[in-house]
């Protein structure tokens, strides 16, 4: 009995949509990061218009949504609608921290290079993966996917953490870098704040797949996380 | 590179005002009473061509009395009086020149209640066109199957055309009175609450019916169930007591109506 | 909760684990009622059981193949002698006529009372009021009914209109008239049996038809007649039932005492297994000889209608199963 009905190809469209969204998002970071390694003005410039069209999807994934949920979907179309929402509002906020990478990309490319060995590559690769892979688990519906790369949130804290201690020394060795190094703090900040992204998306795909809420509890493994369940169950 | 264009969304979320010039159905100041209770009063709206618009409110309010008046059958009932116009691709269906027969010819109605014929399967569908003066087999054979494709009962019943109509279930009795009706290729199509007697199950597949047969009939329907409102119509007008209280697109009135008395019937607050 | 009177609950209903469900006493209602009843049907049964043997038993032996089918030349009132074949015809025929009379003018006023005329004029109450009183006539005075207004009124002003010299033809009794006055009498039999199945019609069947683009008229004779039509034959089987055994109603209007030969024409009279019942029973010279002739003329009679019972109860039940069957 399962033909496609008329709401299906609805539901299917918004997913197309929020796919679309989803890789402007990815190539705002990727670009952002680029035009920061690469001091190039003008990509910067182009990520910040970019921007315009990740909150234009944000504004028709919501619209779409309450349209769809008017007509009273249940089960897992519903929690589609809502992840979606949630999803696109994560990947709006992406694109914002991108577009904030783009505008301190912008800003250092008109000053003299910083000679210090950052982790800021390997950290933008890290939230750039996660991004990829929690992106990944939605199209393919893998919860196990999606509760893996939780973890790694922590060492992309751990990395901004690392790189705030590089820059505070930086600072206080030599106050000409003060505004270099305070502006490659705001870029760690926002590759962070990118990686808190990734894992929300993680989590709703959880959410989607499974009916599971595995936001706030700290935890992204499965056992760790029955306990915890279980716990709330009994109570 | 960052492409600025949208994508293009296939939901088409109506943007048709309701009551513009391409109104296929036109009521204006229309008041209907059964002696002396009045069942509509002062109605004006406009149906569009190849929509559907789905009519909602409590239980007599007047939504399937306007129904009844598109294809006349309110004329069966005695002590009707009505004042007013309904006029269909611009004539006024309630003149001297009119002919009821033709008019239903070109309005066609499905019922809350299937009613197929105790005939066969075939004669069912085949009816309508009977009494346009086809009677050659051929022909008929041909329209008859393509209604019950187009009302999506033709695999289920192609080898059973000539057994009774009245062996189906209801779901499937339901979609025969559907393809009992466009078999004569009306140009409207009224339903009142067609789904109401089915299960679920049935009940989706009339409703995916209807937004099939949107791209080829103007589709009027009751309903009581406004969850199918919102699935299946781009307009929506909400009655009650006899008077148009808001006409809209879907949309708005599901998700922001204008009137409070629509916004408390729609959220279940009335009683 | 358990008290010392009552033991445990059953835990179903049985009644096998405690006293609580077992009857304490007999229920006479019931019995009464079934005894009472049952009574009634068996006396019924018991009464026509004993008069059908009784005819059965005193007419059989009487009842050869020469009796049934040759009339009689010279003694009727002779048992070895009788035929009674021009009463089994004229029966017939004045019932099959009659049949063919008030079929269509039954069926045509019930289809007028329900699908067309409003129901709350007086008019229609009028004729409704027509036709339930029009039930309840003495079958005698449609006799006299049938002679004056058919055979003097009609069957003379023909005669003055289609006959020279003022030869009577149809002024007089004849199986026409006969007919036309039994049409008459069971017309409200027919008139109801058919209101009835027309009203059983559900009125959805006649709307989705008129939705369709259908007149009124195409309806009717599409959809609801032929729906009806097991209810009209009921309605000929209660009128055909009535009209066989009805002997006032033909008295005036066509029933003759002896005729020689099988009525030719419709303008003829007849014979009839009633009337003649009627006659051997009052008018013989010797009861006791003519006594078997009775019995034997009444069991032809009660015979001769079960057959047009079944006759017409089959076609009915033909026409059932073609309209389950479909078309």
């Amino acid at each position: 009995m399962a033909i496609q009905t008329h709401f299906d190809k609805e539901l299917s469209d918004l997913k197309e949509i929020l796919l679309t969204m989803a890789s402007h998002a990815e190539a705002a970071v990727k670009n952002a990061i680029e035009a920061l390694t690469n001091r190039d003005y003008d990509l910067a410039q182009r990520v910040r218009e970019d921007d315009t069209v990740i909150d234009k999807f944000e504004l028709e994934v919501d619209e779409m949504a309450i349209h769809l949920l008017a007509k009273a979907p249940l089960a897992s179309n519903l929690r589609l609608i809502m992840v979606a929402t949630k999803i696109s509002q994560n990947l709006e906020r992406v694109g914002d921290e991108a577009s904030k990478i783009s505008n301190r990309a912008r800003d250092l490319a008109q000053e003299a290079p910083l000679k210090l060995t950052l982790d800021i590559p390997r950290m933008s690769n890290l939230v750039l993966q996660m991004l990829k892979g929690a992106l990944d688990a939605f199209v393919n519906q893998d919860p196990t996917a999606a509760r893996a790369l939780i973890p790694r949130d922590k060492e992309v804290d751990a990395l901004n953490k690392q790189i705030y201690r590089d820059l505070s020394n930086q600072m206080m060795q030599d106050p000409e870098t003060i505004t270099r190094c305070l502006n490659l703090m705001i870029v760690a900040k926002s590759l962070e704040r990118i990686g808190d992204h990734a894992t929300n998306v993680a989590e709703e795909v959880v959410y989607l797949c499974e009916a599971q809420d595995i936001r706030h509890t700290g935890k992204g493994s499965s056992a760790a996380l029955q306990t915890e369940m279980e716990h709330k169950r009994a109570v | 590179m960052a492409e600025t264009t949208l994508p293009k969304i296939t939901v088409a979320l109506a943007t048709q005002p309701a009551g513009t010039p391409t109104s296929l159905i036109e009521v204006q100041d229309l008041s209907l009473s059964y002696g002396a209770a009045q069942a509509l009063k002062s109605i004006s709206l406009g149906i569009g061509e190849k929509v559907v618009t789905a009519f909602i409110g409590p239980s007599g309010c007047g939504k399937s009395t306007l129904l009844r008046c598109f294809n006349r059958m309110n004329d069966l009932i005695d002590n009707v009086r009505i004042q007013g116009s309904v006029k269909i691709a611009q004539q006024d269906i309630y003149s001297q020149e009119v002919d009821v027969i033709e008019l239903r010819k070109r309005v066609g109605m499905v019922f809350q209640k299937s009613n197929p014929f105790p005939k066969s399967i075939f004669e069912n569908v085949a009816y309508g066109l009977r009494l346009q003066g086809i009677t050659r087999n051929s022909q008929l054979a041909a329209a008859v199957e393509e209604s019950l494709r187009q009302a999506a009962l033709w695999e289920e019943v192609k080898d059973r055309l000539h057994t009774s109509g009245l062996g189906l279930s209801g779901g499937q009795q339901q979609r025969l009175c559907i393809a009992r009706a466009i078999a004569i290729k009306p140009e409207i199509i009224l339903m009142d609450e067609p789904a109401s007697a089915l299960d679920p199950i049935a009940t989706t597949r009339v409703e995916e019916l209807i937004l099939d047969l949107k791209k080829d009939y103007t589709i009027v329907i009751v309903t009581h169930n406004m969850q199918q409102a919102a699935r299946i119509s781009d307009f929506t007008a909400f009655f009650y007591l006899g008077e148009l209280v808001e006409y809209g697109t879907t949309s708005k009135i599901f998700t922001n109506p204008a009137k409070k008395q629509t916004e408390d019937y729609v959220t279940g607050r009335f009683g | 909760m358990t008290s010392a009177g009552t033991t445990t609950h059953a835990n179903d209903f049985t009644g096998k684990k405690g006293r609580r469900f077992r009857a304490a006493r007999i229920d006479w209602a019931s019995l009464l009622g079934t005894g009472a009843t049952g009574l009634a049907t068996l006396l019924i049964v018991a009464i026509l059981g004993i008069i059908l043997g009784n005819i059965f038993i005193n007419g059989l032996p009487h009842v050869s193949w020469r009796f049934v089918s040759t009339g009689t030349a010279t003694d009727m009132f002779d048992v070895n002698k009788a035929g009674i074949l021009p009463m089994i015809f004229g029966t017939t025929a004045r019932v099959i006529l009659m049949t063919l009379f008030v079929l269509p003018m039954g069926v045509l006023t019930a289809i007028y009372l329900t699908e067309y005329a409003r129901i709350h004029s007086p008019f229609t109450r009028i004729i409704r009021g027509a036709v339930n009183n029009l039930a309840g006539v003495p079958s005698i005075v449609f006799g006299l009914f049938g002679a004056g207004f058919f055979v003097h009124f009609i069957g003379r002003g023909m005669d003055s209109a289609l006959q020279s010299g003022g030869a009577i033809v149809w002024g007089q009794p004849a199986l026409i008239w006969a007919s036309a006055t039994l049409a008459v009498m069971t017309l409200p039999v027919v008139i109801i049996a058919t209101e009835e199945s027309l009203r059983a019609i559900p009125q959805g069947l006649r709307e989705a038809s008129l939705a369709l683009g259908a007149s009124k008229l195409e309806t009717i004779i599409k959809i609801v007649l032929p729906q009806a039509v097991p209810g009209i034959m009921t309605g000929a089987i209660l009128a055909i039932s009535r009209a066989a055994g009805e002997v006032a109603p033909i008295l005036f209007t066509g029933a003759a005492y002896y005729m020689r030969d099988l009525p030719s024409s419709l303008h003829d009279q007849f014979m009839d297994l009633g009337y003649h019942v009627f006659i051997l029973s009052t008018q013989s010279p010797n009861v006791d000889k003519t006594r078997p002739l009775l019995y034997a003329t009444v069991l032809v009679l009660l015979c001769l209608t079960f057959m047009l019972n079944i006759v017409a109860i089959f076609v009915r039940a033909k026409m059932r199963k073609k309209a389950r069957m479909l078309h």
